[in-house]
């Protein structure tokens, strides 16, 4: 198992191996899932209440279906952990939290520097995306 | 024969294998059959090149000619703007090209 | 036009510095090529033939002079002294250094301008009607809904790595000069019954491989809903599209095997979710971009007469403008098309002139085409002379505007390493073989346009007349296609049969215009014809 390089939580991690999606429905007492790129994240939305470790894994740079995932999970109300695991880069850090990403397990661990610089990137943003930070629209209108 | 193209990493001009290092200039060209994945290996890891890959060229009286018209191309410039080909005087240089 | 606030500029400044950062970590070999080639290419960076080019935006189509200055003096500056205007109204330079372009970007921004997103698996710069604004024909002017989409598009985290590339277009006209149809998504800004403003929505329209023309998913999205549902069918598409085949990876592809309405139930499904989540500027932030599009000051006073008297001049008139909205205006439009040109190109004096043209003579603004022609949206016609004579002396006053002449060609073998053929030097034989100018008059409006491979940059789907370029055993070959349209009838062009050599495809051309100069009935343009006798005629005069 690849190690978590970066957690922006202070709850204790949850140690329990991820299981499928396809499994979780059936195994009342697990807590955490991970999501492979074809899983539809909206089959874990009854169970949210018992999740606290949603994995979902970027086989690939290009592959950009786990960006919707987490916002689905998060819209839906989701505050467990939601780690982003895999081909996960520098370049991509600011976008996967914006998207509702609070831990990171790269592959390859990422410049600790580069990826300071990734994480505080952009002082404004253009979107809500429901991670809480105020869409530059919203500041125009106060 | 076999030869080795890319583009600079840097500048992104077009490169061709000298045996040595890259050159600009397609008549430095040399057979690079033995050895070709091992070259592009080490050349792209040092950062010497970029998008680099093995042609199928032809040695002629003239020089060295790669077999497709995309590689000739390359190797001249557009042609459609001969002055800024790397034969800019000589335009007779289109005629293998095309 | 829109000018950028603190917010706006802080975006592309710090996206400059973004991209200074990604480009100091691949050449000092932290990043490698495989992950830095999705980067560099959000920022318009490819590699192609003969070096790395530069795409950079000019969302909507709309530049200031300022901006069409820089864009002149990045040419002399970084390239090699000109530029080529692309079919998504954007501006390209073929010659860049990798270790330039930080540079390029950073000067840019100082006129508010950027090559985010030009490239890459995400959503492309917004295109819209080049004569907005200024069209006799438009029921308001879409570029602000644009800019709004600009905004919302740009960095959008969860749509930087899509199946495929995304391209979105927004009008306001029912004459749609900005192939609407043939996009990812085409949103066509309605009036209902009630006479309110709202967006209907096309999905799933492209060229390509496999063109398509876009299906009409939502006839009236509210315009206080018009983020929110754009995010909806890209969160559809993001989820469902196929990135197990680049080449069906495409939306068009994924609502066409999903079926239109199973693909617009999803949307609306999701749109349903969405609206609960405050994604949406508020109607404000609209109102706040509108002024910036509002009408320059029209001098009401100036005269709507035009002396026609030097026949040059006139021929000019007739073929290059349009009506104007305002009395004693007219739209210009600088053909990039001279015969023994390439397409769309420009020198950068040339671009630097057009600049200083767009300040003196049409309050500042200047708009690129997808036709590949710079456009001066508000002349005066007491000043058209004036203009006309200043283009003259700069090889810029072709007068073929929509004929055989106006070709729309993709860059080709001689650029891009896509191609399988040259475009550019068919466009130039045509041309050469058209050229008289009584020839182009009688042939009247035909769309001729050459892609050099299947990417069908070159809309050859949507030409009158298409060709495309294909290797044939390492020969470049040309097909044959009639019968495309962009506009409001937007139709795709059917194959005539056995491809041609360069010269054959040029032959081929020429007996298909006689067969319609010699079928044609009063007022058919090439299309109509050719609609209404059908391919079989055209077919035996071209193979028989």
């Amino acid at each position: 198992m690849v190690e978590t390089q970066y957690r922006f939580r202070d709850d204790e991690p949850v140690t329990d191996p991820a299981v499928t999606v396809d499994s979780f429905g059936d195994q009342t007492n697990a807590a955490s899932v991970r999501i492979e790129p074809g899983d539809d994240a909206r089959e874990l939305l009854p169970f949210l209440d018992r999740l606290r470790l949603v994995e979902v894994n970027f086989p690939s740079f290009g592959d950009g279906r786990g960006y919707s995932s987490a916002r689905l999970l998060r819209e839906a109300g989701y505050e467990g952990e939601l780690r982003a695991v895999g081909a996960v880069f520098v370049d991509q850090l600011s976008h996967l939290r914006r998207c509702g990403f609070d831990s990171f397990a790269p592959n390859a661990p990422l410049d600790p520097q580069d990826a300071e610089n990734a994480f505080n990137r952009w002082p404004d943003v253009y979107q809500a995306t429901g991670d809480g930070r105020p869409a530059i629209w919203s500041k125009r209108h106060g | 024969m076999k030869i080795l193209t890319g583009n600079d990493l840097k500048t992104g001009a077009v490169i061709w294998w000298d045996g040595q290092a890259w050159s600009l200039h397609i008549e430095d060209a040399v057979d690079a059959t033995e050895h070709a994945d091992e070259i592009l290996a080490r050349e792209e890891a040092a950062r010497h090149v970029n998008s680099s890959y093995v042609v199928d060229a032809t040695q002629t009286p003239e020089g060295v000619r790669p077999n497709h018209i995309k590689e000739r191309i390359r190797a001249l410039g557009p042609t459609v703007r001969p002055d800024l080909t790397l034969k800019p005087a000589d335009p007779s240089a289109l005629n293998w090209v095309i | 036009m829109y000018k950028y606030d603190s917010y706006d500029q802080e975006m592309v400044d710090v996206r400059v510095e973004e991209f200074r950062d990604q480009t100091r970590r691949r050449l000092d070999g932290t990043l490698a090529e495989e992950n830095f080639r999705p980067l560099r290419l959000q920022n318009g960076l490819y590699l192609q033939l003969h070096a790395y080019m530069l795409r950079v935006a000019v969302p909507y189509g709309t530049l200031s002079s300022a901006q069409m200055r820089m864009l002149g003096d990045i040419a002399d500056k970084y390239d090699r002294g000109y530029g080529h205007f692309t079919t998504r109204q954007n501006i390209q330079y073929n010659w860049i250094k990798l270790e330039e372009a930080p540079d390029i970007l950073a000067d840019l921004a100082t006129v508010e301008m950027h090559a985010i997103q030009t490239s890459g698996n995400c959503i492309r710069n917004i295109s819209s009607d080049q004569y907005a604004g200024a069209a006799a024909d438009e029921l308001i002017d879409p570029r602000p809904y644009a800019e709004l989409l600009r905004q919302w598009s740009s960095f959008h985290p969860e749509f930087l790595h899509l199946p495929r590339k995304f391209k979105i277009a927004v009008i306001a006209s029912k004459t749609d000069r900005a192939a609407m149809r043939l996009h990812d998504i085409g949103i066509e800004i309605v009036k209902n019954d009630a006479g309110e403003i709202g967006c209907a929505f096309y999905v799933g329209g492209g060229m390509g491989r496999t063109p398509m023309i876009a299906p009409l998913i939502n006839p009236f999205v509210p315009l206080d809903q018009l983020i929110t549902y754009s995010e909806a069918c890209l969160r559809v598409y993001n989820r469902y599209g196929r990135r197990d085949n680049k080449y069906k990876a495409r939306i068009k592809i994924l609502v066409h095997e999903m079926g239109k309405d199973e693909y617009t139930r999803q949307v609306e499904e999701e749109f349903a979710h969405l609206l609960t989540q405050g994604i949406e500027p508020p109607i404000a932030e609209l109102e706040r971009i509108i002024p910036h599009f509002a009408d320059p000051a029209f001098d009401a006073a100036t005269s709507d007469d035009l002396d026609l008297s030097d026949p040059d001049f006139k021929l000019w008139v007739d073929n290059n403008t349009v009506a104007h909205k305002a009395k004693g205006y007219v739209i210009a439009t600088v053909s990039l098309k001279p015969v023994g040109g390439i397409p769309g190109d420009a020198s950068a004096d040339q671009i630097r002139l057009m600049a200083d043209l767009a300040r003196d003579y049409s309050f500042d603004e200047l708009r690129v085409t997808h036709a590949q022609n710079i456009v001066f949206p508000h002349v005066k016609k007491a000043d058209l002379y004036t203009v006309w004579q200043k283009l003259d002396a700069a090889g810029l006053s072709t007068a073929n505007l929509d004929t055989i002449g106006d070709i729309i060609a993709c860059p080709g073998l001689d650029y891009c390493s896509l191609a399988n053929a040259r475009s550019i030097p068919v466009a130039q034989k045509i041309a050469e073989r058209f050229k008289a100018q009584d020839r182009l008059d009688t042939i009247g409006e035909l769309k001729l346009k050459i892609s050099g491979c299947i990417n069908a940059c070159g809309h050859h789907h949507a030409g009158h007349i298409g060709i495309l370029g294909v290797d044939r055993k390492g020969v470049e070959n040309y097909q044959l296609s009639l019968g495309g349209s962009e506009g409001a009838d937007t139709s795709l062009g059917t194959i005539t049969g056995p491809g041609f050599s360069e010269d054959g495809v040029v032959d081929a051309v020429e007996k298909a215009t006689n067969l319609y100069l010699a079928q044609r009935q009063e007022g058919e343009r090439f299309l109509d014809t050719y609609r209404r006798i059908g391919m079989a005629p055209f077919k035996e005069a071209i193979y028989g």
